[in-house]
């Protein structure tokens, strides 16, 4: 198991690497801070100052080692914006983003799983053929138009919900219902597809001939089997979430983390946005070696593999 | 899009050439016969597949000629004609899908922006796609290092935050439609490198790819005739379904901001400019995103039908059926 879990991580440990690299040298990349934060009429030594002042004035490679040199010291740097901490700032936005995504998550894993087990059971039924039309549209409707619809209906015309803010529980109802869309349709099918093959299994047939009830056979025979692909790809479903649900923390004001990475790449907040996207790189990478050992678990054969 | 139906069509014939070779290697035992299958006979006879292939090429029809015609009405302001609502003809046909706060035609505006939107989706979709399946295929038909090499490049494309890629091509170079189909491309090339890469280094193995080896074909022929028919039709529903895919991620730079610039126009673009005026005029965000989702689910309906067709194994779940019910049908006429 231990070799298992060394394995993984060395081979996720590169990703994460160049993910940080290429975020410090593309952000300096996309314009000098100086245009920005000093007046038009600035000094060329006013912008001297400036840059040494915020160490801009080293090469961008000594620039490089200096902050590895601060990350190892715990050291994020200080918001240019703000010139709050930028770790403050980040672990500031980074539970909303968190709330959010879990919550989305587990709605669209659980409304997934029983529409997606109800779609199988009886292929080709009624349900099942509704199941597949809302899956297959809820996957082609672009969630920032969704979001605007939801809007309209919802805050516009029947003034029901809130358009924007994270204050009660009015204030989630419609970002987790944009946020949900994508994951649900996705999750359905492959629930779907999964368990129309774990039912028509050998197994299953075994079950149901030792007189199971037809409970056990789903949830504890069938489903058990089915449930490794849908892991894999909500696993994959959080992980893009995580990276930044940006479009949706846009349109409804929800103070996340892809709001404050695309905030600081426009006011070229350097030190934020390398503090962001770390923090989201090792979450991600944190929940990739999850993902590994629950499917390792899983499935009796991956585990056999692992533990031999 | 004429561009991009000419390709999908060119699509639809690479697969009807590998069909009778794919089906000789891998079915050979049970179809002693291959019928040649006639792709477009087929969606003929499927009546959602065939309303799907209709309705993109009326919006790729619509993209090549609509902007020649209805370009000066796009963008032709009349503040006289602010904010007319959608679906009457009192203005007109150029207005019966409303007008926007400047008076322009929604109608004629959808049918430029869709030129914009197809002009990145498409080339976009055919550079990964090139590109992805030759590595892909390249990497699995020779394995080892080449292989993981590959696979690692690729998880660095996939784990990287392509969002701030956009952005920074946006700063560095000019926002143009080019620079937008090179990030997209970029992003969405690790899905053809895997998809081709696992195919290809199952079959290197096959008998088939054997027996060309023992006859001393070079690797690049081998690949080219023998593993790339074969893998094709797979990477093409994959390139039919990553169309949609790409369709949203444009609109969606668009809409933050950080893809096609104005006075260009996109129906993400579009969508963000309507929700300035929601309030006022509804209409003008409603109506883009409605093309998006009609488009993109044209296009994943075409690519699950053209899974079943391209695919020897599940063709006979197109044909099967539509013939039982044909025939039925016909002998419910005979009375008649």
């Amino acid at each position: 198991m231990l070799a298992f879990l060394w394995r993984r991580i060395v081979s996720s440990a590169l990703p994460l690497l160049v993910v940080i690299l290429g975020v410090f040298f593309l952000a300096r990349l996309t314009g000098d801070p100086a245009n920005l934060y000093l007046p038009l009429s600035a000094t060329p030594e006013m912008r001297a100052e400036f840059a040494a002042r915020n160490g801009f004035d080293q090469p961008v490679v000594v620039q490089f080692f200096d902050y590895l040199g601060q990350i190892a010291r715990l050291d994020f740097g200080e918001s240019l914006r703000t010139a709050q901490p930028a770790a403050q700032a980040v672990l500031q936005a980074f539970p909303a983003t968190l709330q959010l995504a879990g919550t989305t998550m587990l709605i669209a894993i659980v409304a997934a799983v029983v529409i997606g087990s109800l779609a199988a059971y009886r292929p080709n039924s009624l349900a099942d053929r509704a199941a597949s039309l809302l899956s297959s549209t809820s996957a082609s409707v672009p969630d920032f138009w969704f979001a605007i619809m939801l809007v309209l209906v919802f805050s516009v015309t029947l003034n029901w919900l809130p358009t924007s803010g994270t204050d009660g529980t009015a204030a989630w109802v419609l970002p987790i219902l944009t946020l949900l869309i994508r994951p649900f349709g996705v999750l359905v099918q492959v629930v779907r597809g999964s368990m129309v093959s774990a039912l028509s299994a050998p197994y299953t047939k075994v079950a149901r001939s030792k007189g199971a009830d037809e409970k056990r056979v789903i949830f504890g025979h069938a489903l058990r089997n089915a449930a490794a692909p849908a892991l894999t790809v909500a696993g994959d479903l959080t992980v893009s979430m995580i990276n930044g649900a940006v479009v949706v923390e846009t349109i409804f004001g929800w103070p996340g983390i892809g709001k404050l990475m695309i905030d600081s790449i426009l006011e070229r907040d350097f030190a934020v946005l390398q503090a962001a996207v770390l923090l989201t790189a090792l979450t991600i990478f944190a929940l990739n070696i999850l993902i590994d050992v629950c499917y390792a678990l899983l499935d009796a054969r991956v585990r056999q593999g692992v533990t031999a | 899009m004429t561009n991009g139906n000419g390709d999908h069509r060119d699509g639809t014939d690479g697969g009807v050439d590998g069909g009778p070779g794919f089906a000789s290697a891998a079915s050979a035992a049970e179809a002693p016969a291959p019928q040649p299958p006639r792709l477009f006979a087929l969606l003929l006879k499927d009546r959602f597949a065939c309303l799907a292939a209709l309705v993109l090429v009326i919006i790729g029809a619509a993209a090549a000629i609509g902007p020649f015609l209805l370009g000066e009405l796009a963008t032709e302001q009349n503040l006289r004609s602010t904010s007319l609502p959608p679906f009457t003809l009192e203005n007109g046909w150029s207005f019966v899908l409303g007008s926007d706060s400047l008076g322009r035609s929604v109608a004629a505006r959808l049918v430029v922006a869709a030129r914009t939107t197809l002009l990145v989706a498409v080339p976009a979709v055919v550079l990964s796609l090139t590109l992805g399946s030759v590595w892909g295929m390249w990497a699995g038909y020779h394995r080892g290092w080449r292989e993981s090499v590959s696979m690692r490049i690729a998880d660095v494309i996939l784990s990287f935050p392509s969002l701030l890629l956009a952005v920074v091509v946006l700063y560095v170079f000019s926002p143009s439609v080019a620079n937008l189909v090179l990030v997209i491309a970029i992003a969405r090339l690790p899905v053809y490198v895997r998809t081709a890469r696992a195919e290809s280094a199952e079959l290197q193995s096959r008998l088939f790819v054997d027996a060309a080896r023992t006859f001393g074909a070079r690797s690049g022929d081998i690949i080219r005739r023998h593993v790339a028919p074969t893998v094709l039709p797979t990477l093409l529903t994959v390139a039919t379904l990553d169309f949609c895919f790409v369709i949203l991620t444009e609109s969606s730079l668009s809409f933050l901001g950080i893809g096609i610039q104005p006075p260009d126009l996109s129906w993400g673009l579009m969508v963000a400019q309507g929700r300035e005026e929601l309030q006022t005029a509804w209409w003008t965000a409603v109506f883009p995103g409605l093309a998006i989702v009609i488009t993109t689910i044209s296009a994943t309906t075409l690519a699950s039908w053209a899974r079943l067709a391209t695919d020897p194994a599940q063709r006979w779940r197109l044909t099967v059926p539509r013939r039982r019910r044909r025939a039925k049908a016909s002998t419910e006429e005979v009375p008649a």
